[in-house]
Parts: structure tokens; sequence; C-alpha cells
């Protein structure tokens, strides 16, 4: 369950990367940041979170007592 | 002058650096090819991303960035975040868990051992190899793009018509410096190395980004002069006129091309350096670091980047005061190939103290050799493992099998400084990395279907790295060898050649006998 939930958001991601709505505007955050650099900056940011979020509740602890040997 | 005195100070000091992480040097193979059993979670996450960043951050995403505009940033950087920690979550804990559970080292004993075939190793270790080589060049062909602008006037007996630095001799002393450390002490080496620079490049790029937008008259001045089609992904051509002639440059990114560039990143699966970091972790919470921080070391090191490429764009705008005089007069005029050059000239024409400049140049230089050390090393591990003491009939002493390794690392770097140097004017860094990254992407449905599907067969693997190594060659000879290429509006070879893998291999596995009950035993939990 939890490997579909992290597949589903990565797509979810995966199309977000796509941000049709920004490609001709040239707009600028905070007087200096092209809003497309911005958008993508801010996706950078939002994929760590959702690592450090997979890191805590889906780590996989089976498969690790399988590598040091433990039955599992 | 200064600046290259300083450059020569830093390179003094990472030698000593290498040479002291020698003291903790055991004198066995093991440690030499395998210290990474002893780094911890920081270390890890800069060996790991040094050596994915290269050249092709600093040098070639700035260049990228002034040819092409804002796009650059999502083509590889905000995607390589998402998709690089998938692969280190979903390919990399997996690797870890087989390679500790039955004592895997390299990328090709764990194929051997999951594909039942020792043959399959020396198909595929030539063809490793031949991906890897391009990944080498750009950085030494990067230290050329770096080093020479900056010494311009400085060398005027050396033989190049502008007193410039030699290349030969910018190639001899990186390739060297390199080399001196990874001789003295390995695998531990590199990876203090590797910290050591990924710091010192990551603060470098923070501060020539400051001070270059200081030089523009802040971050608002500078983006306000800026070529506006650069601003927008919408693409359009601009006209650049060079000393060889006027030609029209494409700005912009098809949406096709942004789509299909997402394949590219899936390369950090196949790296065999990041196989090796994989199946030889002291433990698997080591990754954790590495999977979090991995996409906001990038966006640290990528957002400055393409910022500086998109101001220097300034040369485009007519009437334009900032990029009227010498050397940025010259961004203009710059042909393709050479737009590596962008971040060296826009520091020289902006920043006036010398000694900043050569602190930045040495903050280049690090990104660029805290890629070639892992991967000369890793290359004369495999080598080593893989060819000559795989099924070896004679017993090679420790020492028999440390000079076998160094050897073949000798003559990996020299077949990469000669390949440098006649490379060195026709190709650009980032299209040339592109190509070393699409081979090794287009290979990850090897490894997804051996970590992930039981019926994967060693035909099946086969197929795969036969047909993506054929499609490869195809497209690179079509392309110029190593040149931007696409077709059909936009798509990048990448995409077809990592669906012809996938399909190679499901067609060979499903054609074949499944694996036998030991081998789904060995690798499926």
């Amino acid at each position: 369950m939890k490997t579909k939930i992290i597949v589903a958001v990565f797509i979810l991601f995966a199309v977000l990367h796509q941000d049709s709505w920004n490609w001709d505007n040239s707009d600028l955050i905070m007087g200096f940041m092209p809003v497309g650099l911005f958008y993508h900056a801010t996706y950078s940011i939002m994929a760590a979170v959702f690592w450090a979020l997979v890191m805590k509740f889906a780590w996989p602890t089976r498969l690790e007592k399988w590598a040091d040997g433990q039955d599992v | 002058m200064q600046s290259i005195i300083v450059i020569a100070i830093y390179l003094g000091l990472l030698l000593g650096l290498a040479l002291f992480s020698k003291t903790f040097f055991r004198g066995t193979s093991k440690d030499y090819f395998v210290a990474s059993h002893s780094i911890g979670p920081f270390m890890l996450l800069m060996s790991v991303f040094g050596t994915t960043m290269t050249a092709f951050a600093l040098v070639g995403s700035t260049g990228k960035a002034f040819q092409r505009g804002v796009g650059t940033y999502g083509l590889m950087a905000s995607s390589s975040g998402l998709i690089h920690a998938a692969c280190f979550f979903f390919i990399g804990i997996k690797l870890w868990a087989i390679g500790k559970r039955h004592g895997y080292v390299t990328q090709i004993q764990f194929f051997r051992g999951r594909f039942e075939s020792s043959t399959f190793g020396y198909l595929l270790f030539p063809i490793l190899v031949l991906l890897v080589i391009p990944y080498l060049l750009i950085g030494v062909i990067g230290s050329y793009r770096v080093l020479g602008p900056l010494s311009r006037g400085l060398f005027p007996g050396m033989g190049m018509p502008d007193g410039s630095l030699p290349p030969w001799l910018i190639g001899l002393v990186i390739c060297g410096v390199v080399l001196t450390y990874i001789f003295a002490g390995g695998s531990r080496a590199a990876a203090w190395a590797n910290t050591f620079q990924t710091i010192v490049f990551m603060i470098m790029g923070v501060l020539a980004f400051t001070l270059i937008s200081k030089g523009l008259g802040g971050l608002q001045a500078a983006i306000e002069q800026a070529n506006p089609a650069h601003l927008v992904r919408t693409p359009s051509e601009i006209e650049v006129v060079t000393k060889e002639g006027t030609f029209l440059r494409e700005v912009g990114v098809p949406p096709l091309m942004f789509l299909t560039y997402m394949f590219i990143p899936l390369s950090v699966g196949m790296f065999p350096h990041l196989f090796q970091h994989w199946l030889t972790a002291r433990s698997a919470q080591a990754f954790k670091l590495t999977v979090i921080a991995h996409p906001i070391c990038i966006m640290i090191v990528w957002v400055p980047c393409v910022l500086i490429g998109l101001w220097a764009t300034g040369g485009f705008v007519e009437g334009n005061e900032a990029f009227a005089k010498p050397p940025l007069a010259f961004l203009k005029g710059l042909p393709d190939a050479s737009v590596g050059a962008v971040l060296s000239l826009t520091l020289k024409g902006l920043v006036a103290n010398p000694i900043v400049v050569g602190l930045v140049t040495a903050g280049i230089l690090a990104a660029i050799m805290s890629s070639l050390d892992s991967q000369f090393l890793c290359l004369g591990t495999m080598f080593t493992n893989d060819i000559v003491l795989h099924n070896a009939k004679r017993k090679y002493t420790d020492n028999q099998i440390l000079l076998i390794a160094r050897g073949f690392v000798v003559g990996i770097v020299l077949i990469t400084f000669i390949l440098s140097l006649a490379l060195r004017e026709v190709q650009n860094v980032f299209d040339l990395a592109i190509w070393s990254f699409s081979g090794f992407a287009a290979l990850t449905p090897l490894v997804i279907a051996a970590l992930y599907w039981r019926r994967a067969t060693r035909a099946g693997a086969y197929a795969c790295v036969i047909s993506v190594t054929v499609t490869w060659l195809i497209f690179f000879v079509v392309s110029g060898f190593g040149g931007e290429y696409t077709f059909g509006g936009g798509i990048k070879p990448v995409a077809i050649m990592w669906l012809v893998g996938a399909v190679a291999m499901i067609a060979g596995s499903l054609a074949t006998k499944p694996p036998s009950d030991e081998t789904v035993a060995k690798f499926f939990p």
C-alpha cells in the first residue's frame, strides 16, 4: 500500500513538472526571479519534502533486516 | 596572474588533504577499492552529489541557460531532484541489501549473479567504459573552457595566439592532480577530496552569483537587462554573429524536448560509481540524508548558475552598456560549442578582484575534479575485479592487484586526455554530458527488471544491452558525434533508446526459460 502511494505521488510530481501554464510567462517573482525558474526551484524543495516523508513513513525495514541476515 | 596563483594554491591544498588521507590507508586492495564501508551519511551525500554534478552543473548549466534560457533548470535540475532520489530509494537501497547479503562490490558482479552469466560481464564492461568516457571528457574540456579565458594574455610565450594557458598544460595539471590523490589513497582519498571539493564549489558558486549580480547593479537590474526571449520557454530564434559567420540560435524549449528530457536523470540508476556506493555502504541508513538533501543541493548550485546564464544574455540586447566592452562584448558572438565559457567570461568581466576570481575558478575546478576521481577509481576497480581477477587461473598478490588497478586508471586518463584535446573546440560541455547520461539512462530497464521482475532472464539482459548500445551509437553518429540532437519536434533520443531497451528486456525474457528457483530465491527476499 505504501509503495503504491509513493508511486502515485511520484507520478503526480512528474505531471506537475510539465507546468505548461508557465511556458510563455515572463513575470518576475520578487523582482528578480523569472516565474518559470521560481516554480521549478520550489518544485525542488517540495521534492525534498516528499522524499523526507517517504524516508519517515515508508522506510524498508524488512529489507534492512534481510540484508543483515535476519529472518523476515 | 594572482588568480592563477590562487588556483595553484588550491590545487596544492587539495593534494595535501589527499596525501594526509594516505596515512589512514591500510595498504590492502580492499581498502583501496571500497573504503566506502567506513563513509558516513554526510560524506556520502557530498561524495554522491559532487560526483554527479561535475562541469555539467556549473559550466554547462550557465552555458545552456545562456543558450536556451530559463527552461534549462526544468530540463535537468528539478527533474533530477525527483528522479535521482527515486533511484536512490527504489534501486539503491535494494542493491545495498543484496550487496550486503551476497558480498557484491561492483555493478558487473551483481548482474553476473542475477542473470547467471559470466560472459555478460565481458559484454557490459566495455559498454560502461564507452559511456563513462564522455562523462570524463566533459570534466577535462570544462577545465579548458574555464582556465583558457581566465588566463588570456598572461602566458604570451606558450604557443596560444591569445596568450592563454595551452589546453594540454591545463589538462595535464588537472588529470595529474586527480591521479596523484587516487594513487595515494584510493577510494578514501577520493571521498575526502570529494567532500572538500563539493563544499568549496557550493560556496564559491554562491560567491560568484553574489559578485556577478553586484557587478550588474543588483539582482533586479541584472535580470531586467537579460534578453526577454530567454525568460520564457517558448521556442524562438536569435541571430548570432560570430567570426565564422552569422547563424540563428534556437532559444526556449519545445514541449516534447522538455517532456523527454525527464528520462535523462534516470542515468544515476546505472552509473557504475553509484552502484559501487550502493553495494558497499556500511548501512542503508547512510542513504537517508542523500535521498532528502540531494534535491536541495541541486537547487543551491543550479539556480544561481541559470540566473548568471540569463543575465549574460544581456549582450544580445541592443544598447546594453554593461556588455559593450571586452570580455563581455565577446558573449554576443559566442558559438554554441563555446557557451561553456560564459561563466568564466562573465566572472572576469564583472569581478575586478583577481583573488576572488581565482577562488571562484578554483571552485569550478573543484566541481570538475570531484567527478573525475570517482569515475577513474570505479573503472579501475571494475577492470581489476571483473575482468582480470574474475575466473583468473593464477593467484595475484595484493600489490599486483593494486598495480593492475592503477595501470588501468592511467590508461583511461591518457585516453581521456588525448580525446579532450581533439574534441575541445567542437563540443558543448552540456550536450556531451547528455549523451553519456542518455546511454546510462537507457540501460535502466536492465537494473529495474533485475531488481523487480522475477521473470527477467539472461537473454532479456543481453537483448536490452545490445539494443540500447546499437541505438545509442546510431543516434550518436547522426548527431555529429555528441552535438545537441532531437527529432519529431523536440523528442530526445534517450526516450526512444529507453523504450527499445525496455521492449528488448521484456521480449527477450518472455521468449526464454525463467531463471532458476535458486537465483530467484537469492535476489527476491
